[in-house]
């Protein structure tokens, strides 16, 4: 039906860590003499490691992107999401011919006009005409084209009055207005935006969001977006593209669902619960360990919950020392990263003394006021607040709520609410 | 359009940059505005540094050190020299930090990046025009005293010339920009290097007054032959042989290719380097 815009297949990048400098010289031949003479494989790509920047890892090759595979259909407006680092940035360099990818192949139809970054090339001397001008040829333009629309230009940017002055004495936000006008008006069938549209006041940033919509709507134009705001990418685009340490494990999503499920795995989503040790703090003295973190009786699963019910945590300790009190802090947050609750046992003045060998504290939320949607926790063992803790996890993923109200319509929105109430109406 | 790792060493988007030559003018044209903006003298500066240098010139080593100047009037001479000489060196040096400066622009959008190197070129070939107005005053001058020169046909070589010269900065500032993404330390030798190499042409002496045993060096500098036959056309003075200018030709083509196949190269992963 809609012919395929652009074809990703099988795209990787590696970067090496760390200074790049010292030894280059006796690393490139070796990499050179590997590959080109011996026919080997490359070895730097046998060690590079997934793209994960909490971690340290043991190599100093790293993955950016692995084995990405896409197709977009013209005119599709397209968000990629992800967390900071999870290669979105890459991907629109590569795909902007910035930078090459390390192996994989892309097949784009048609002219790509990149925003990696408003007012490239802007020099400070030259007055704002001249800059549309020099920074319209660096995107792409041709001299004809960008005299045929400076009029309309210069109206999108609402600087008319400053045109002739140097783009120096500009505020900010007058820089970038001109800028986005001046990239708003390219002619290409490709449109590339990374997150530019972070400065600009609200009116701007409104009139940039609806030139983009009518480029990918009105003109059929595809359009790539970058952003971390959800709103502006749900208002944006129709499908998406989740990023995740490198990888794409699923193909486009529409992007209500896309934004659904980089919301629930936003953290470490593969993870079971049953391995605590992967959510541990490095800096704890481990005196008194969390052995075992239970939800209602379940310790590995991530069970659903519904709003209103009890909540009972339980967590096994093992010691080494014996105290006659400990702290247990918990904090609860949704998986926006918004902090929901939080729990401390001092608060009651609960004691729990602690022997050495296996201990157990339990807790219950009772009738939880949660809105739909997964929860996860930050647990600390520590004694009367001091800074040492015993044992750390963050980010553990405890459960899900899931609702019980019948207008789902609103309960399913990612930017949805954040409490649940129970109210009775009459 | 594809995109692939490695594309073949020859394949130099030379489609691309013509596509892209109003970019080209546009960047001539920003370096040139930009140059005199806010100044009072405005494109006058451009006059400035080659008359300063052939006075100190004409004081330091015609006058104090009494250097020969083949019997031409010195300040013509070293004139002639270093109006040549600047425009080499200029586009050696603007090109051999291209990487470098336009590091952000390269980072976040794509155009030929031979556009670069090819603006700074044809940028300096406005003020080496702008320079040589001076060196044609100074020669009406010296005409006008009937002073001991005599331009000639060879003067009709001038066009090959400049263009001999341009290249040259190209290539060899390719090559250096394309080496100084990874090893940084090319770009501490080049200032220094730059100006070693002038010392090793004829701009402050001609050829025979170089001595025998150190003559083959000058001849090994691919400048030499370009500005002795430089200086040949429009003064008379020189030694211009087909065997000099034949191996500028030669070692220009040379380091054009060698310039533009590597920076090719580089230009695809200097983002991740630099």
């Amino acid at each position: 039906m809609s012919q395929t815009a652009i074809k990703v297949e099988n795209l990787s990048k590696i970067y090496r860590l760390g200074e790049i400098g010292t030894g280059t010289i006796s690393r490139d031949m070796e990499r050179w003499f590997k590959t080109k003479i011996l026919k080997q494989e490359d070895p730097f790509l046998k060690i590079g490691e997934t793209n994960d920047r909490a971690n340290r890892g043991e190599s100093d090759i790293v993955y950016s992107l692995r084995d990405i595979n896409f197709e977009i259909n013209q005119g599709d407006a397209v968000g990629i999401i992800g967390r900071n680092g999870a290669g979105k940035s890459t991907l629109l360099k590569i795909l902007s011919r910035v930078t090459t990818p390390t192996t994989g192949r892309i097949n784009i139809k048609g002219r790509v006009a990149s925003l990696l970054e408003v007012g490239t090339g802007f020099h400070p001397e030259l007055t704002g005409r001249e800059n549309i001008y020099l920074n319209g040829a660096i995107l792409g333009m041709r001299k004809r084209e960008i005299d045929r629309k400076l009029d309309e230009i210069i109206d999108f940017s609402g600087v008319e009055r400053y045109i002739d002055t140097p783009v120096k004495r500009y505020s900010s936000g007058m820089y970038v207005r001109l800028a986005f006008a001046v990239a708003a008006h390219l002619e290409s069938e490709i449109l590339i935006v990374d997150e530019v549209l972070a400065v600009g006041d609200a009116e701007f940033q409104k009139k940039c969001l609806g030139k983009m919509g009518e480029v990918s709507k009105g003109e059929g134009r595809t359009v790539l977006f970058v952003s971390h705001n959800m709103g502006s990418i749900l208002q944006l685009t129709n499908k998406s593209l989740i990023l995740e340490s490198g990888k794409n494990h699923h193909n486009l999503l529409s992007t209500v669902d896309a934004i659904k499920r980089y919301q629930l795995n936003a953290i470490r989503h593969d993870r079971k619960r049953d391995e605590l040790k992967l959510y541990r703090r490095k800096n704890v003295d481990f005196n008194i360990e969390i052995r075992q973190l239970s939800i209602n009786g379940n310790s590995s699963e991530i069970i659903k919950l519904q709003s209103g019910d009890d909540v009972t945590i339980g967590l096994e300790l093992f010691s080494q020392i014996t105290r006659s009190s400990i702290e247990v802090l918990i904090i609860i947050f949704n998986s926006n990263g918004e902090i929901i609750s939080t729990l401390n046992s001092n608060d009651q003045n609960f004691q729990k003394s602690i022997f050495p060998g296996n201990n157990s504290i339990q807790f219950t939320i009772e009738n939880n006021n949660l809105s739909s949607g997964n929860y996860f926790g930050q647990i600390a063992i520590t004694q009367d607040s001091v800074s040492l803790s015993y044992d750390f996890l963050i980010d553990v993923p405890l459960f899900e709520i899931t609702s019980i109200l019948t207008s789902s319509n609103w309960n399913d929105r990612p930017n949805g609410h954040l409490i649940f109430n129970k109210v009775n109406w009459k | 359009m594809v995109i692939e790792p490695q594309n073949s060493l020859f394949e130099l988007h030379l489609k691309d940059v013509w596509r892209y030559r109003d970019l080209l003018w546009l960047l001539v044209k920003r370096d040139f505005v930009s140059f005199y903006k806010q100044t009072i003298l405005g494109p006058l500066w451009f006059f400035i540094q080659p008359l300063f240098t052939t006075i100190i010139f004409t004081f330091i080593f015609g006058n104090l050190a009494g250097l020969s100047t083949d019997g031409l009037p010195q300040p013509l001479f070293y004139m002639a020299g270093i109006t040549a000489w600047n425009y080499f060196a200029d586009c050696l040096t603007k090109t051999s930090t291209v990487f470098k400066d336009n590091a952000n622009i390269f980072g976040k959008v794509y155009f030929p990046r031979l556009i670069m190197p090819l603006s700074i070129v044809v940028s300096n070939l406005v003020r080496f025009s702008v320079q040589m107005i001076l060196f044609f005053l100074m020669v009406g001058y010296y005409a006008f005293i009937r002073a001991n020169f005599h331009m000639n046909l060879y003067v009709l070589l001038f066009p090959v010339l400049v263009l001999l010269m341009a290249l040259l900065g190209l290539g060899l500032g390719l090559i250096i920009t394309a080496l100084t993404t990874k090893y940084r330390d090319l770009a501490f030798l080049i200032t220094f290097g730059v100006q070693l190499m002038m010392y090793a042409t004829t701009v402050i002496y001609p050829l025979s007054a170089a001595p025998a045993d150190y003559k083959w060096i000058i001849e090994l500098n691919p400048m030499t032959g370009i500005i002795e036959a430089f200086r040949f056309g429009f003064l008379g003075e020189g030694e211009l042989t087909m065997n000099t200018l034949g191996y500028s030709v030669i070692v220009t083509i040379v380091s054009v290719i060698i310039g533009v196949v590597i920076f090719n190269k580089t230009e695809k992963t200097f983002v991740d380097t630099v």
